[in-house]
C-alpha cells in the first residue's frame, strides 16, 4: 500500500470486506465498473480514495482508470459530503421562473456557496443541470426528493424537515 | 385506436368573456355529449385573438371554418350541422374581412388538426405501468406479433415508408438507420434505447417510460427482429429513479411472460434486455459517449465515422434510437405507413411530444402533429403568455435554438425550421416573456455547456468556457464592443472543429442572440444598461 501515493491512510480490513461483499455476485469486468461504483456510493455516500483503491485491487482494473471513471460522473462523488445533499437546478427553465431568487435565498439560509459543505456536515449545496421536472420549477432535490414550485419564502419550511 | 377527427376552438379573451364565451364553450360540450361525439371532437380555447371585432369567435378544424360572433343559442344547431352532418352553416360564418385576416394564423392550418391525436402517449395515464396484463388489454404486443408474421426486410421497409424521423433532436430518418444496421454483417448486433434524457426543459422520455414502459420493450423487440439483434440495452439517466424502477419491473414481467428470452412465442427469435443506469453526465446522451459509458468508461464521444450502425457497442453493429422514436414503432407496424403519414407534414410525418414551460399559463406535456406553429402552441395549449408579451422561445433544451417572436408562425418541423436557421431540438418549448434578458438567458445556457462539456476536445472545452466568461462580462457591465466579434469567432470555431454535437451546437444560442437581439446586446455594452433590468451590470 505504501507505493500508492493517493492513499492518505491505509485501507482497513473492514473496508476490504465491505467492498468484497458489494462485489459479490457481480462479474468483475469493465462493463460493471459504473454499477459497482454506484453501489459503493449508495453504501458510503461517496467513494473514498481507499474505496477506489480496493475496487481496483479486487477487480484488477487499474487504479488510474477507476479514478478516471469515478471523477467523470456527477453521481459518483469522490469527496465526502454532508448528511443531506441539496441539488439546485440552474438550467434555464428554472432560471426564468424565479430560480435566481431561490438560489440567493438558499445560499443565505444555509450560509453556503455552491460546492461547499457546512462544518457540522449537515448540508452540501451543489448546483446541477436540469432534473427533468421543469413544469414545477424552480426545483431542488434534497437526497433525491424533489421539491418544486419554490419561492424564497417556502424554503425554510422545506429545510426544516431534514434533521 | 380512437382518433379525434374535429377540433373546436373558442376564443376566450376578456372581450369574448364579456360576450358569453364561457356559455358558448359549455354549450359546445353539452351538444357534443348529446350527439355522442365526445371521442371524436375536441373542444379547446384560445385566450388571445388580438383586436378582433366579432367575438366570441369559433374555429372548427380541419375545415378551418370561422364562425363569429357566436351566441350560446346558436351552438346546438352549429354542432348538429357542422360536426354531426358535416355541413357548414353559412349564416353564422364570419362576415367581416378584417377579422378573417387577423385569424389567418389559425385558418392556414386548413385540412389538418391542431388537436392532440395521441400516438406516442396513447397508453400514458391510461394503463397501469406496472401491469403487463393491462398493456396486453390495450393492443399491447399486437405490433410485435404482426412484425413476426413479416420478414425483417419488410419491417424495415414499413418504417422507411412511414418517413419516421428520429425524435432525439437530429431528425435522422429512422428507417435508413434500421436498414443500415440490418445490412451490416455481424455475428452479434445490439439495439439500444437512448433514455439519457438530460436536455434542459425536456422530460417527455421520462413520462413515456414512467407511463408506458412496455411499449418501449415491444418496440425494441421489433427493432431486434428487424435488424437481427438478440440483445438490447436501455440507457436510463441515473436521476430518473421512478423510470428506472418501472422499466426494471416491466422487463421482469416481460421475462416471466416469455416476451423476452429464448424462442419468443415459438418463433425461434431470441431477445433479452438490460438496463444501464447513467451516473450523471449530460454528454452520455451523445450516442457514442453512451456506448463508452455502457462499456464502463468515461462518457467521451468517439470520433465518427465509423458510426454505431457499423461499429457500435463492443465494435458490433448497433441500432440506437431515442425513447420517443421507439414509442412510434408499434403504432406504425400496427396501422401502416400511410396511416402514420396522415399526421404531420410530408417531410416530417407523425406527431411530436413537446414540453411547454416557462412564462405560459399552462405548462406541461403535449402531443401535437409535426408542423404546428409556435403561436398555436402558446395560445391553444399554453393558454397564452404570462406576465408580459412573448419575447422568445427556446426549443429542444440547450442544443435547440432561440426562436424570436418574429418566427412564431414558422411550422415546427425539421425542414421548415432548418430553412429559417433554427432547430427543433429534442422537444422542449421554453416560452420567455419580455421580462427576460437575452444576455442573461444565453449566459445560463452557455454555463450549462461549459459545465457539461466532457473535456475531450479543445474547441469545446476552451470555447464554452471563454464564451461563458465573455457573456458574464457583458452581463456585469464589463463588456467591450470587440466582445461581439470574439463571440462570433468562438461560435464558428466550436461549430467547425468540435468532435461531437455538444460542441458543434454550443454556440447556437449565442448565434441566435446576435442574429435576432443584437441591439439588446449592444445596449449592455455601449450604454451599460440591461434593458430588462435583469443583469447586475455592476
Amino acid at each position: 500500500m505504501e507505493e500508492n501515493p493517493t492513499l492518505t491512510k491505509p485501507t482497513t480490513d473492514d473496508l476490504k470486506q465491505e467492498i468484497s461483499l458489494i462485489l459479490q455476485g457481480i462479474n468483475k469486468d469493465r462493463e460493471n465498473l459504473i454499477p459497482i461504483l454506484h453501489k459503493i456510493t449508495l453504501r458510503f455516500g461517496y467513494i473514498s480514495s481507499q474505496a477506489l483503491y480496493e475496487v481496483s485491487e479486487q477487480t484488477a482494473i487499474p487504479l488510474s482508470e477507476v479514478f478516471s471513471v469515478a471523477t467523470f460522473y456527477r453521481m459518483l462523488p469522490t469527496e465526502e459530503r454532508g448528511r443531506h445533499v441539496i441539488l439546485f437546478c440552474e438550467s434555464l427553465p428554472c432560471h426564468v421562473v424565479g430560480g435566481r431568487e431561490v438560489l440567493q435565498a438558499l445560499k443565505a439560509e444555509l450560509q453556503l456557496e455552491p460546492g461547499q459543505t457546512n462544518p457540522d456536515k449537515k448540508w452540501t449545496l451543489l448546483t446541477t443541470s436540469c432534473l427533468g421536472v421543469c413544469n414545477f420549477g424552480p426545483v431542488i432535490s434534497i437526497d433525491g426528493n424533489i421539491h418544486g414550485n419554490l419561492t424564497p419564502e417556502s424554503l425554510p419550511e422545506i429545510l426544516k424537515k431534514y434533521e | 385506436m380512437k382518433t379525434v377527427r374535429s377540433m373546436v376552438l373558442v376564443s376566450n379573451d376578456i372581450k369574448s368573456k364579456a360576450n358569453a364565451s364561457q356559455e358558448v364553450i359549455d354549450a359546445f360540450n353539452l351538444a357534443i355529449k348529446k350527439l355522442d361525439l365526445a371521442d371524436e371532437v375536441a373542444v379547446s380555447t384560445i385566450p388571445e385573438v388580438g383586436t378582433v371585432r366579432s367575438l366570441p369567435l369559433v374555429v372548427i378544424f380541419p375545415e378551418a371554418t370561422v364562425y363569429a360572433p357566436v351566441k350560446p343559442e346558436d351552438v346546438p344547431h352549429l354542432v348538429e350541422e357542422h360536426l354531426y352532418k358535416g355541413r357548414e352553416v353559412p349564416d353564422l360564418k364570419v362576415k367581416d374581412a378584417d377579422t378573417l385576416r387577423k385569424v389567418a394564423w389559425l385558418t392556414q392550418r386548413k385540412g389538418t388538426l391542431p388537436a392532440e391525436n395521441k400516438i406516442v402517449l396513447k397508453n400514458v395515464g391510461l394503463i397501469d405501468p406496472e401491469s403487463i396484463d393491462e398493456f396486453f388489454a390495450y393492443e399491447g404486443g399486437q405490433a410485435f406479433a404482426t412484425a413476426l408474421q413479416m420478414t425483417p426486410e419488410l419491417v424495415v421497409e414499413v418504417i422507411k415508408a412511414s418517413g419516421l424521423r428520429g425524435r432525439g433532436g437530429a431528425g435522422f430518418p429512422a428507417g435508413i438507420k434500421w436498414d443500415s444496421v440490418r445490412r451490416t454483417p455481424g455475428k452479434k448486433k445490439y439495439v439500444i434505447c437512448n433514455a439519457d434524457e438530460s436536455e434542459p426543459g425536456t422530460f417527455k422520455d421520462r413520462i413515456i417510460m414512467e407511463g408506458d414502459p412496455f411499449t418501449i420493450i415491444e418496440a425494441m423487440l421489433i427493432a431486434g427482429y428487424a435488424v437481427g439483434a438478440d440483445e438490447g440495452y436501455i440507457y436510463i439517466r441515473g436521476e430518473y429513479q421512478l423510470a428506472l424502477e418501472r422499466v426494471q419491473k416491466a422487463i421482469q414481467q416481460a421475462r416471466e411472460y416469455g416476451v423476452l428470452g429464448k424462442d419468443i412465442f415459438g418463433s425461434g427469435f431470441d431477445f433479452d434486455l438490460h438496463i444501464h443506469a447513467g451516473a450523471g453526465a449530460y454528454i452520455c446522451g451523445e450516442e457514442t459517449a453512451l456506448l463508452e459509458s455502457i462499456e464502463g468508461g468515461r462518457g467521451e464521444p468517439r470520433v465518427k465515422p465509423p458510426y454505431p450502425t457499423t461499429s457500435g457497442l463492443w465494435a458490433m453493429p448497433t441500432l440506437i434510437n431515442n425513447v420517443e422514436t421507439f414509442a412510434n414503432i408499434p403504432p406504425i407496424i400496427l396501422n401502416g405507413a400511410d396511416w402514420f403519414k396522415s399526421f404531420g407534414t410530408p417531410s416530417s410525418p407523425g406527431t411530436k411530444v413537446y414540453t411547454i414551460l416557462g412564462n405560459v399559463n399552462n405548462t406541461g406535456l403535449i402531443e401535437v402533429p409535426m408542423g404546428i406553429t409556435l403561436r398555436e402552441v402558446i395560445n391553444i395549449y399554453g393558454k397564452g403568455t404570462k406576465g408580459g408579451q412573448f419575447k422568445f422561445a427556446q426549443t429542444g433544451g440547450s442544443s435547440g435554438s432561440i426562436i424570436p417572436a418574429a418566427l412564431q408562425d414558422t411550422p415546427m418541423d425539421f425542414d421548415s425550421f432548418r430553412k429559417v436557421g433554427v432547430a427543433l431540438g429534442s422537444g422542449a418549448l421554453l416560452i420567455c416573456n419580455d421580462s427576460n434578458c437575452i444576455v442573461d438567458s444565453v449566459r445560463v445556457l452557455t454555463r450549462f455547456f461549459q459545465e457539461e462539456c466532457c473535456g475531450k476536445c479543445v474547441p469545446c472545452r476552451v470555447g464554452t468556457d471563454q464564451a461563458w466568461k465573455v457573456l458574464t462580462d457583458i452581463s456585469e457591465g464589463r463588456g467591450k464592443i470587440e466582445d461581439i466579434a470574439q463571440l462570433e469567432w468562438l461560435c464558428k470555431g466550436m461549430e467547425e472543429f468540435s468532435n461531437c454535437g455538444l460542441g458543434q451546437t454550443a454556440g447556437t444560442p449565442i448565434k441566435n442572440m446576435l442574429d435576432h437581439f443584437r441591439a439588446e446586446v449592444e445596449a449592455h455594452i455601449k450604454l451599460g444598461v440591461c434593458p430588462t433590468g435583469v443583469c447586475p451590470m455592476s
